[in-house]
């Protein structure tokens, strides 16, 4: 077993994969706290149907992936956040508009061109051939960017978190700091969504946030907990698909549904016992 | 100079009329208490002050004390409900109001302490905020605005949901800080019988007008009669 654990760093694009997943899993972990406390988790899901339309026509167009991707799912992030704060229509209907409608470009798009291929299959479920060189460090700056604004901004990210209206009475900018959130949001989706795939990267967002507050009571250990957990089940989940040969973002989300079954059970028990 | 001084102040709720031309002064020191039937406007009158909603017309005023220096209890939200934070954590995030920081300071940490034992909560300290009471979570709010200011405070309904026990001690709380710690006080509240024990001004916002002026102007008047019976007159 441990052989074919070390096998897995001989090959490049399994060595491209953990460093970008890795990292993915890291700032996901971090920003899923926020979203989901703020009840804001289906944005990830809706973000991610934005980068898979922006995906399709970039492949349609013969250009880098990233370059399209990067731009559209920030501006949708924008979007998507003033709806959700000042319309009429509700947020939770405004994102399945917007990620509905960029999915059917998305497949409207490829069936006019390529047609459903093994990249767009990738795409919709993620695959570790996908990153190239460039990508791998356009990922790294971006995800290292993800990583150092958050813990810089993480007392505020608290308290715009916890309590919007006391932080906006009290002087704090809240909305630079959601504009922050957002699109912190949309890079790690672009770049998480190549190995975990359009459909499953929310879960990347949603799960480790969920699983640590079964257990942690306060903000501090629910955010460190949560980044741990999803590292570890991304490289457990990376190692099933290798030694499997299984597909690599439904490994880690299948780990990750046990890890929340689990630490489900230990918060069960804790409180028993309390 | 009044600490604040309101002039006409005109205010929606959604799109319809809220705040129709309320004027009012507070002083330093003083308790006000802004009562009222639901849906006079008084929770929009109090964003309006905290700068949280555009005023459509009229002016506020403040003097010597700026939107960093005050000390605010919203209702509480859904949110907060199955949010993991724990006591500290939260009367720290009061300390945000400061400027930015990376990490608090001793100085941060010495005031939240304070002011956690000011409002008698020492022993909760690192609870998770979520599993206490309502009352005790009242406090944590109020020790949170605590360490935003030492100058004014402006309490959302603190009341609501309380038993009537935990409600007379939140009150002598408030009324202590006013008194022992010169904290100017303005409260939006259901709670008429309280507010005219422990306020020295009323803002009474009906749907018929206001009136504002001192506890004892506001005894005599036709509102307040109607609640308390009248008194000698009846």
């Amino acid at each position: 077993m441990l052989d074919t654990f070390l096998q897995m760093f001989e090959y490049a694009f399994m060595l491209r994969a953990i460093i970008v997943g890795a990292l993915v899993a890291l700032c996901s972990a971090l920003l899923g706290v926020t979203l989901v406390l703020k009840r804001y988790s289906m944005i990830g899901d809706g973000l991610s149907h934005v980068g898979f339309g922006a995906l399709c026509i970039a492949l349609a167009m013969n250009v880098a992936p990233l370059a399209v991707s990067v731009p559209v799912v920030v501006i949708a992030a924008f979007l998507l956040l003033q709806i959700s704060e000042n319309s009429k229509i509700k947020g939770d209907a405004a994102i399945a508009l917007i990620s509905s409608t960029a999915l059917a470009v998305g497949v409207i798009v490829t069936s006019m061109t390529t047609g459903i291929n093994s990249d767009v299959n990738g795409y919709m479920f993620g695959s570790i051939l996908a990153m190239s060189d460039t990508d791998v460090i356009v990922s790294i700056i971006l995800s290292v960017a993800v990583l150092v604004l958050y813990i810089v901004f993480y007392n505020k990210i608290f308290s715009v978190t916890f309590d919007e209206s006391f932080a906006r009475a009290t002087g704090t900018k809240t909305k630079t700091y959601n504009t922050l959130i957002s699109l912190l949001t949309a890079i790690t989706i672009v770049i998480g969504m190549r190995i975990m795939g359009a459909m499953l990267i929310s879960s990347l967002v949603i799960f480790p946030a969920l699983t640590s507050m079964r257990v942690c009571r306060s903000f501090k250990r629910v955010v460190i907990t949560s980044a741990i957990v999803s590292v570890v089940c991304f490289f457990i989940g990376l190692f099933i698909s290798f030694a499997y040969s299984m597909p690599a973002g439904a490994s880690v989300v299948a780990v990750n549904a046990v890890a929340f079954l689990v630490f489900s059970l230990i918060g069960i028990i804790k409180r028993r016992n309390a | 100079m009044s600490m604040i001084s309101c002039e006409k102040v005109y205010m929606n709720y959604d799109s319809t009329k809220a705040v129709n031309g309320v004027s009012f002064s507070v002083e330093k020191g003083d308790f006000l208490c802004i009562v009222g039937e639901n849906g006079t406007g008084k929770s929009t009158l109090l964003k309006g002050i905290l700068g949280l909603q555009k005023l459509n017309s009229g002016t506020i005023v403040f003097s010597g004390i700026t939107n960093r220096e005050i000390g605010y209890l919203p209702q509480r939200t859904l949110v907060q409900k199955d949010f993991p934070a724990s006591v500290r954590e939260v009367v720290l995030s009061g300390r945000q109001t400061k400027g930015f920081r990376l990490f608090y300071t001793a100085n941060d940490r010495k005031t939240a302490q304070k002011n956690i034992e000011l409002m008698g909560i020492g022993h909760i300290r690192s609870k998770p905020f979520n599993e206490l009471s309502g009352g005790q979570q009242q406090r944590v709010l109020l020790a949170r605005a605590l360490c935003a200011t030492q100058k004014l405070l402006l309490l959302d309904e603190p009341t609501t949901g309380l038993d009537p026990f935990v409600t007379a001690e939140l009150y002598s709380l408030i009324s202590r800080l006013n008194r022992e710690h010169g904290v100017t006080v303005i409260m939006v509240t259901h709670d008429i019988r309280n507010s005219v024990e422990y306020a020295n001004k009323i803002l009474s916002m009906e749907h018929d007008g206001d009136f504002f002026g001192t506890t004892a102007e506001y005894m005599k008047t036709d509102a307040a009669k109607r609640i308390f019976g009248g008194g000698n007159n009846a």
